[in-house]
């Protein structure tokens, strides 16, 4: 099994869950609204005549735990749909889980994913 | 040593104690010169258009009152989400310092029996004769003015003075600083009678509410020192933004409407047709500030700045303030211009200073009430005269009036920069010496919402990116 982590742009979030949902594969998905930095170091705003700098800007965090058989299909899916081609898209992040439990049955393994 | 320390306490104690007594006598021996009418019925009988003009003061009234609501929501918009309980406290508790105190002595200091040009000495509580529709009326027009000019100085303090600071500071606004330079200007005072032009003349404030408010914030200001974060350690200045463009938007849109009641009901009667002109040259000038601030700041920085704009707005009602009333459309113009270039290389200025002003309350009410006031000795057209249209017109530099109305303006200016912040230094040093008038760098860092008041303004919202 696979966790899926991905860091997008925030106006993304739709159009990567519609995606998914054609994909049909990917059973659940979790978000997390955050701020952070990355190669763009964060941006230049102005208050009454005098700019300043925001270190850290909002992004939303996907997390999606998989079968192994699926994880790439969803990854691509994911990297395509949150490309702009500019600086601040995000990254995705793939881990190894060792195990599922659903709680209400006590399922374990690919079939709680 | 000691025994000259308790000579010296004595005699302020024998001071103190005279006062007391004097205003005592005049309360418990009032004037018995019953000219007052407490019912109206008199006044009516002998003017029967009074309604009409009573009617306009009242209404022009409560839309300056309205203005306090105007000044909390451009500072709290101004200001972070942690201090916007801190600022609604203070925007409140001034308006409510000020009716009490104005009425107890500041309105007999400012419209009171004339003593020598310098201060009003009769009428205090609004007791005996004063006790009369038309004193009562005066009273309220005066009351909302002194609020305003007190309430102005809560953005140039904002986020790190004490609220028990606060609340003594807006007594002595009410009670002395505006009364008795209003007084000067309004009340009869030497100034109105200065030997150049018509005299020193204000229209509807320009000096008595607003120089008088800025230079009091200035005053506050250094003697609070910079608020955490704002300069660098190499002392460049830094921006806070604040948290909401949205109150402060709508705070100068509720400024702007209050202060067409603010300008044309200064004529103090709805029988001066002269209160059209003056709503016209009100907008322009509003609107020539907003326009300058705006297209000064986008040349230097590419950006459309709203919080500019919306100071040089209230900059042109500022400056505008002192001349409405004698001026026309192109003047308004000019001087709502000049007042929205004036407001941005203020508040640069006054950044470059180390002068921490939040909400640039200085820059658009102190520097542009000076303006005002110079303004008047240059544009005043000669058509209108002192709240009346009969002699004498007041006449400036360019219409042919000479230098004399520009130099009792220069005099005007001049004095009440100093007056307000000689006594407004005074006033928050003395404080800082017995209590401290800052909160704790702590307190500062967490907001003063929690530490000093206990209630966040909003406690389902956690906020971000605070400094």
């Amino acid at each position: 099994m696979k966790k899926i982590e991905a860091v997008i742009r925030v106006e993304k979030l739709e159009e990567i869950t519609e995606v998914l949902e054609k994909l049909n594969c990917c059973p659940g998905m979790m978000i997390t609204h955050i701020e952070g930095r990355g190669r763009q170091k964060g941006i230049v705003e102005q208050f009454r005549g005098r700019e300043y700098k925001v270190n850290f800007l909002p992004k939303v965090k996907i997390e999606i735990v998989t079968k192994d058989s699926d994880a790439d299909k969803i990854v691509n899916a994911i990297s395509k749909a949150a490309r702009t081609g500019e600086i601040g898209d995000g990254k995705i992040f793939v881990y190894s889980i060792e195990d599922v439990l659903r709680i209400r049955t006590g399922e374990k393994g690919d079939i709680a994913v | 040593m000691k025994i000259k320390l308790k000579k010296w306490r004595d005699r302020v104690m024998a001071a103190g104690l005279a006062v007391v007594t004097g205003l005592l006598a005049s309360i418990v021996f009032p004037h018995l010169a019953f000219a007052a009418d407490p019912s109206g019925a008199e006044t009516l009988a002998q003017n029967p258009q009074a309604p009409v003009d009573y009617v306009w003061v009242l209404v022009c009234g409560f839309l300056v009152f309205f203005m306090q609501a105007g000044f909390a929501m451009v500072e709290a918009g101004f200001c972070r989400a942690k201090n916007a309980t801190n600022l609604m406290a203070k925007n409140t508790i001034d308006f409510v310092m000020a009716s009490l105190v104005f009425m107890a002595i500041g309105f007999a200091f400012m419209m009171g029996n004339d003593y020598h040009g310098l201060i009003g000495t009769s009428g205090w509580f609004l007791h005996g004769a004063n006790y009369d529709v038309g004193k009562y009326l005066m009273f309220f027009w005066q009351l909302v003015f002194a609020g305003t000019a007190a309430t102005i100085v809560s953005g140039a303090v904002a986020e790190r003075l004490k609220f028990k600071a606060y609340f003594l500071y807006s007594l002595a606004v009410a009670a002395i600083i505006y009364p008795i330079y209003g007084h000067w200007v309004w009340g009869g005072g030497w100034l109105a009678k200065l030997p150049f032009g018509v005299g020193h003349v204000d229209f509807a404030g320009s000096g008595v509410v607003h120089t008088i408010g800025g230079f009091v914030g200035l005053a506050g200001a250094i003697v609070l020192g910079s608020r955490f974060g704002k300069f660098a350690k190499d002392g460049k200045p830094k921006a806070i933004p604040g948290h909401s463009i949205t109150l402060a938007a709508l705070g100068t849109f509720i400024l702007w409407f209050g202060w067409f009641g603010f300008n044309a009901g200064s004529t103090f009667s709805a029988h001066q047709l002269r209160i059209a002109v003056i709503a016209v040259n009100t907008n322009l000038a509003a609107a020539a500030g907003a326009a300058v601030a705006i297209l000064l700041v986008f040349m230097k920085t590419k950006k459309w700045d709203v919080g500019m704009m919306l100071n040089g707005c209230l900059a042109g009602l500022v400056a505008v303030t002192a001349p409405c009333a004698w001026i026309e459309a192109w003047a308004a113009v000019v001087i709502g211009a000049i007042a929205g270039a004036l407001v941005v290389l203020g508040v640069y200025f006054w950044e470059s200073k180390g002068v921490d002003d939040p909400v640039g309350a200085v820059s658009v009410h102190g520097l542009n009430g000076v303006w005002g006031l110079i303004s008047v000795g240059l544009f005043a057209d000669g058509t209108y005269g002192l709240g009346s249209t009969t002699e004498p017109f007041v006449k400036g530099l360019f219409y042919g009036g000479g230098y004399g109305q520009l130099i009792a303006q220069a005099i005007g200016a001049a004095v009440c920069v100093a007056w307000a912040f000689g006594l407004g230094f005074i006033a928050f040093k003395i404080m800082d010496t017995f209590f401290g008038i800052r909160v704790k760098p702590e307190e500062e860092l967490k907001g003063l919402d929690v530490q000093e008041h206990g209630t966040p303004a909003y406690p389902n919202f956690y906020t971000t990116n605070q400094s």
